[in-house]
């Protein structure tokens, strides 16, 4: 009895969980692993369009006999790369109508137009011809004759379903001298968005955990940089940052606080004297870890205040009692209970940064030495066209991912058991 | 008395005034009007004896007779040292100094003698000064992206930082940015696209998320553990990587340039962390009132519908919520899908926009707040499950 309860409980659990395992392989699983197959294929974005047999079907009046009609099919291959084989065409006729003339190709049966047209190389053109007669010596209305429409079927060879492999993509991503470059970028963006929205975020949830008038209020607006839509905000941003026209450049200057415009999203480098020392900052990218930092630093806020909420008053109180100033409170009380939190926090949002597409997309196009492996993947599957490559830097990133997971589940793991 | 203290507080309290009326001038020039100095040291300097006044004055005077006679005094000197400027601005001047005032009114000798007392008024001015440049800061190209939507190209070109608003020529005029974005950009159209999306996703995620969800925190099967766990690794796969294979399948398949591809992919993508956030509710609902609805000879699908789900409103709104604001915000995919102006989105519209050739800027930034303000509404009213939403399902960004 017991046993077939628990067989019944098993049957609808998976009853249950079949529909989103489902969807969730099909949308998410099966295209990391297709990644994989694509990476290992020379296949550009022009390849993806199945090629088709079309037809245009013209009508012709003869001269003299109203009741003949000339047909003329301009047949032609859609794809410019591709072979199509085994093309058939059909098309259907109304009553009474018979072709006069007609190539072996072709045959008229029952009112319907049947042909074999063989192979089709790529670019492929032919004009069929063929002269029909009314058998009852009337008019042909064109019109009729046009309402039906051809239909044509071929067989395409699917140039991501072949068995042929290269790994020419993998070869050109890893000798691409750029390559280097592209990742260090990668993480000089992950690592410095990461820290300074960590850091900001503890700065916000320090104020916030004080009482003070408009909290609340505060709290909500804090969050709104995470909440609002980022095309909106990335293209805010590109004007107040404008070099002519923009609200911050003009501000600096009318304040005389720089002499001329700075592109602050458009310039790769910017040379600060430090101490008499030169350094060459990465402005383009600098800009754009700002932005990074502004929108996601709610989200370590929201973290690490509900965790300063959840730490004991008395241990302050006791602090207080010890006579112990603030920094000395925030060193040796707030930090160690928020220490777990930032790891965690400091993990999902590397993996996050790691992957961030749309803010460096939407400011510079990944422009001015702002090119992540992200943006990389858009640029070679979609700019260049070479989805194989794209697909190939893809795999790059998953490998990265693999990495990350592993250390971001150690970590739970080894926080779990401290608990 | 310590003579390090006084000379902390008088110079971070003079610090801070300064970057008040600094934000406050800013915000002056924005309007128009012509402003080209800070005039660092003067306000500096005066700030510093006032303070030092107040401090003299301590506790002997009405806190707020004094507040006012320093904030009267610093507005007269700031009048004097800027030249022909309107009286609003020396009126926000005054009210600034107020604040600011007020903040520091308890100060005394008393106060600066006691231990630590430097560090506590460094933190409490780090902390006031910092709630006033976050929120500034976080503001700003909000206000911006507002007053750029009621402004015109030509006048912007003419005056870069005049963003003060004419109501003179009347309401019409001024959100005429709207009218051109709704009328001749079709942004109505994109609005409704956008709204059927986003809803459609919490819809659909929700019809597949609470019953597998359900199965997850209760029911014993082969594979739980496994599930539960490959649930979070599949959330932190990003967008990016699934985009090229998609792409591929979806133009094979025709399923590009249309609203039930991207359905079926915001729906996939939201699933897993929908999953995660209700079933951690489910489990925290006793398991005793299920078992009862068992002996009353109700189904699992009874048990669902009429236990569960009535119990689990406030985490259904969460992760409603937070479907809600991904699917509204989405952008990559909708970049990637679509490419006929028939079936954009809100945020591929504002895209194409820019993208296009040379568009008013008004026009997009109209846009934009077309595109934020119904994002800012919800999270405004729907705080409180917002917040918790994004707690629980931010492992992802």
């Amino acid at each position: 009895m017991n046993s077939k309860l628990a067989k019944i409980e098993k049957r609808t659990a998976y009853l249950l969980i079949l529909p989103s395992i489902l969807l969730v392989f099909s949308i998410i699983l099966f295209p990391i692993f297709s990644n994989i197959w694509i990476s290992f294929k020379n296949v550009e974005l022009k390849d993806l369009r199945i090629p088709e047999p079309r037809a245009k079907k013209l009508v012709k009046s003869i001269n003299d006999s109203p009741n003949q009609i000339k047909v003329i099919y301009k047949l032609r291959n859609s794809s410019l790369t591709q072979e199509i084989t085994n093309v058939k065409f059909k098309d259907k006729y109304p009553d009474d109508i018979e072709p006069i003339i007609l190539n072996n190709k072709c045959q008229f049966k029952s009112n319907l137009l049947k042909c074999e047209l063989g192979n089709w190389p790529k670019k492929y053109r032919e004009n069929l011809e063929i002269v029909f007669q009314n058998t009852n010596n009337q008019e042909i209305s064109k019109k009729e004759l046009k309402s039906y429409k051809p239909k044509l079927s071929g067989k395409s060879q699917n140039i991501l379903l072949t068995y042929e492999f290269t790994l020419n993509n993998f070869k050109k991503v890893i000798k691409d001298k750029a390559f280097i470059d592209l990742l260090s970028t990668t993480f000089y963006y992950t690592f410095f968005g990461t820290i300074g929205a960590i850091v900001f975020g503890i700065l916000a949830a320090q104020m916030v955990n004080q009482k003070f008038f408009g909290r609340t209020f505060m709290r909500s607006v804090l969050l709104f940089p995470y909440v609002a839509p980022v095309v909106a905000l990335a293209y805010t941003w590109e004007l107040l940052l404008d070099p002519t026209s923009g609200t911050l450049n003009n501000l600096l200057i009318n304040y005389q606080i720089i002499d001329g415009p700075i592109n602050l999203l458009g310039q790769k480098y910017v040379t600060l004297n430090i101490l008499g020392f030169d350094f060459k900052l990465r402005l383009a990218l600098t800009t754009v870890i700002i932005f990074e930092i502004w929108r996601y630093f709610p989200l370590a806020f929201l973290f690490i205040l509900a965790r300063l909420q959840a730490v004991p008053k008395e241990l302050y109180e006791a602090a207080d009692v010890d006579g112990a100033n603030p920094i000395q409170k925030f060193l040796n009380i707030t930090l160690p209970q928020i220490l777990a939190v930032i790891s965690i926090l400091f993990m999902i949002r590397f993996i996050w940064n790691f992957n961030k597409f749309e803010d460096i997309f939407l400011l510079t196009g990944g422009a001015s030495g702002t090119r992540t492996l992200p943006i990389n993947v858009y640029q070679q599957g979609f700019s260049i066209g070479d989805i194989g490559m794209g697909s190939a830097v893809s795999i790059v990133i998953v490998v990265f991912l693999l990495i990350f997971m592993f250390i971001y589940f150690k970590l739970l793991g080894k926080r779990a058991d401290e608990n | 008395m310590k003579i390090k203290n006084i000379f902390t507080y008088c110079f971070i309290s003079s610090l801070f005034l300064f970057s008040l009326i600094c934000i406050w001038k800013i915000l002056v020039t924005l309007q128009g009007i012509e402003l080209t100095n800070f005039n660092f040291n003067k306000i500096f300097i005066f700030g510093i004896i006032l303070c030092a006044i107040n401090l003299l004055i301590g506790k002997k005077l009405n806190l707020n007779i004094k507040i006012t006679i320093l904030a009267l005094l610093f507005s007269i000197f700031d009048y004097f040292i800027s030249i022909n400027l309107p009286i609003w601005y020396s009126i926000g001047i005054f009210l600034i100094s107020l604040f600011f005032f007020n903040n520091i009114k308890n100060y005394d000798r008393n106060f600066l003698s006691k231990n630590h007392s430097s560090q506590k008024l460094f933190f409490n001015f780090l902390t006031l000064f910092g709630i006033t440049l976050f929120s500034f800061v976080i503001l700003f190209p909000f206000y911006m992206m507002l007053v750029t939507s009621f402004k015109t190209q030509a006048l912007l070109l003419l005056n870069p930082l005049d963003f003060s608003i004419n109501f003179t020529k009347g309401l019409p005029e001024l959100f005429k940015s709207y009218f051109i974005v709704f009328k001749d950009y079709n942004f109505g159209r994109y609005m409704l696209t956008s709204t059927i999306v986003s809803l459609g996703t919490v819809i659909i995620t929700l019809i597949f998320a609470i019953p597998a969800a359900y199965a997850v925190a209760r029911l014993n099967f082969f594979g739980k553990n496994f599930l539960s766990t490959s649930i979070l690794i599949i959330y932190l796969f990003p967008a990016i990587v699934l985009v090229i294979p998609l792409y591929t399948i979806f133009s094979q398949l025709g399923l590009r340039n249309s609203i039930q591809g991207l359905l079926i992919v915001y729906t996939a993508t939201t699933l897993p962390v929908a999953i995660y956030m209700l079933q951690g509710y489910f489990k925290s609902i006793p398991k005793e009132l299920e078992e009862a609805g068992i002996i009353d000879g109700q189904n699992w699908l009874g048990i669902i519908f009429k236990i569960i789900l009535p119990l689990s409103l406030p985490a259904i709104s969460s992760v409603a919520l937070y479907v809600f604001m991904i699917a509204w915000n989405e952008f990559l995919f909708s970049l990637m899908f679509l490419d006929r102006p028939n079936t954009f989105t809100l945020s591929r519209a504002i895209q194409f926009l820019n993208v296009g050739a040379e568009t008013p800027r008004q026009y997009l930034m109209a846009g934009s707040v077309v595109v934020t303000l119904p994002i800012l509404i919800i999270f405004v009213y729907f705080e409180k499950y917002l917040v918790s939403g994004l707690t629980a399902g931010s492992v992802k960004g």
